[in-house]
């Protein structure tokens, strides 16, 4: 397969290890310049491990990852992440004890500070709730607001393409709905590029343009969103009762 | 109550150099948690330096005029520990991160024991004196005994002293709260691995928090020189050891809580061995050290371990 030039990531052979124990068997799969791409699976499929692997921690023990036409495998994180890529990985991570407004500025770590003020107006936008949190410690939010916090501080940093590990887990549908249509409204006005690991593979089909199925550290299957979801394999491994 | 005064000033003149020692722990702790052993002995050298930068400066060079000595050697003194700690981190620490809690552990015992060591042969086991630099102060009041006139004094070597380390914490507590690079330490305390993620170069900043500490470090060096007049290869074990009760009394990974304790620190030993006796009063700070261990382990402005959500 030729690295087309749309192509913002190209994950080519991935292998990655904890120590001996394998996670990720040799993991193929492109994302390419505007595109929501989804990723599901099962809990300990390697999801969260790929979303990290990229970012450099754990690094891949075999294989290549290409960004904007850059091999980034061996890189160090903070290089990874400071050629546009951002992440808001599983468990958000908010730092518990910096508010807010501490939390976005930390998103912003890398861009000129001049941006800052534009660039808090419009996370603010897109995530009303945080503006009236904004002196509020992270550790103090609830899982829907640190969620909106993750997202919107990995927005901070002007990403080219956004990692969004698991950003539904827990929460009430409610809140799911306006995260999804954040992400949407994010990808359709600003063309970002987005790569969404879910397990709340209805939803993620439903927003993505492809998806694929990861499996014990293998992708088993790819397409576009609407034909993952009408695969018999997908609706009886990950949409029971999964249509609310 | 004339004595009582002039101990409280002379607790919190020590105490202010056991702060900016305990305030080097502190954030080490709070962002690799390691107790770093080798602190002390930053402390002492930075003291030994500013020693050597005195005799240089006025017997051999001439210079006469104090500030500008008082500030060569702060600088000098300052690159140099910073530079100690920097290297300290890289070589002794920096390979175990990861690997088992105690290996650093250890590898900062031997960094301590080097340093003295090193000190120990190159200056000889013996004090070293410093002429007073600075003399006379202010008398603040005036009581008769039946033994005579008691004199409350404050030195204008405890002016500067206080004033220095009520600076130094201002513009510190300025510096983490509000700059970049303090909120960059400040997320490597609660994550380091997200801190990476967002760009944050973890072992830059890690690194910066060694420098930082050593060099605050080098300026209770130089203080301590400049109010004892005497040095050893051995103040900074003793320091060392004070200064690390201090943070752990203040709460270690507390910036104010190293402070605090370090002024506590100061005046109960002042007080100590003003009231009780003289020989003791290293044992109070460890007995201090064992208490809080056992029944205030958070320390009195820790936070309790706040659990990672
Ligand atoms: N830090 C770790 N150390 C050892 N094994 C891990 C670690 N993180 C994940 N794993 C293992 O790797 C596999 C994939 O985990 P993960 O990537 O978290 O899956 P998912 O995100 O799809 O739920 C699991 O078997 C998990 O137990
Ligand atoms: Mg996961």
């Amino acid at each position: 397969m030729s690295t087309r030039t749309d192509t913002l990531l190209s994950v080519r052979g991935v292998e990655t290890y904890y120590g001996k124990i394998v996670a990720l068997r040799g993991v193929d799969l492109d994302v390419h310049r505007g595109e929501i791409v989804t990723m599901i699976g099962a809990n300990g499929a390697g999801k969260s491990t790929l979303m990290m692997t990229i970012c450099g921690q754990p690094q891949a023990r075999n294989g290549q990852i290409i960004y904007d036409g850059q091999d980034i495998t061996l890189m160090p994180t903070h290089e990874i992440v400071s050629r546009g890529i951002a992440q808001s990985p599983e468990g958000r991570r908010i730092f518990p004890r910096m508010t807010v407004l501490e939390n976005l500025q930390m998103g912003a770590a890398l861009v000129d500070p001049s941006l800052f003020d534009e660039d808090l107006a419009k996370v603010f936008k897109l995530f009303p709730r945080l503006k009236e949190r904004i002196n509020q410690r992270g550790g103090t939010l609830s899982g829907g607001e640190q969620q909106m916090l993750a997202i919107a501080r990995a927005l901070m940093s002007r990403p080219k393409l956004l990692l969004l590990d698991e950003p539904s887990l827990g929460l009430a549908p409610l809140i799911v709905k306006q995260i999804f249509d954040a992400i949407r409204a994010l990808n359709e006005e600003e063309g970002l590029t987005v790569f969404l690991v879910e397990q709340n593979a209805f939803h993620a089909l439903k927003l993505a343009h492809r998806g694929y199925v990861m499996v014990n550290g293998n992708i088993t299957m790819s397409g576009t969103g609407a034909e993952l979801l009408k695969r018999e394999e997908v609706r009886a491994a990950y949409l029971e009762g999964g249509r609310h | 109550m004339e004595y009582f005064v002039q101990q409280l000033i002379n607790g919190l003149t020590l105490g202010s150099i056991y702060g900016l020692i305990a305030i080097g722990y502190t954030m080490v702790y709070g962002i690799i948690g390691m107790i770093n052993f080798a602190h002390g002995d930053v402390f002492m050298i930075g003291a030994f330096i500013a020693l050597a930068m005195f005799l240089i400066l006025t017997t051999v060079l001439g210079f006469t005029f104090l500030p500008v000595v008082l500030l060569i050697v702060l600088i000098v003194s300052m690159l140099f520990t910073s530079a100690w700690g920097w290297t300290v981190e890289r070589l002794a620490y920096r390979p175990l991160r990861g690997s088992f809690r105690l290996a650093p552990l250890i590898t900062a015992i031997g960094m301590s024991i080097v340093l003295q060591n090193f000190v120990q042969i190159t200056q000889g086991a013996r004090v070293k004196p410093l002429p007073p630099q600075i003399q006379g102060g202010i008398t603040l009041m005036e009581g008769s005994t039946e033994n005579g006139t008691i004199l409350v004094q404050l030195s204008y070597m405890q002016i500067i002293i206080i004033l220095t380390t009520v600076v130094l914490m201002a513009g510190f507590t300025l510096l983490i709260s509000r700059t970049p690079l303090g909120r960059a330490q400040r997320a490597c305390e609660q994550d380091r691995k997200m801190a990476s993620l967002l760009g944050i170069n973890v072992d830059r900043t890690i690194s910066l928090t060694f420098v930082m500490g050593a060099a605050l470090a080098a300026v209770a060096g130089l203080m301590f020189v400049l109010l004892y007049g005497v040095i050893d290869f051995y103040i900074g074990f003793l320091a060392g050891v004070k200064a690390f009760t201090a943070a752990v009394l203040g709460g270690i990974g507390s910036l104010p809580g190293a402070m605090l304790g370090g002024l506590l620190i100061g005046l109960i030993e002042v007080f100590w061995s003003g009231y009780f006796s003289v020989e003791y009063k290293d044992v109070a700070a460890f007995s201090i050290l064992a208490i809080v261990l056992i029944f205030l382990p958070s320390g009195l402005l820790g936070q309790p371990e706040v659990e990672k959500v």
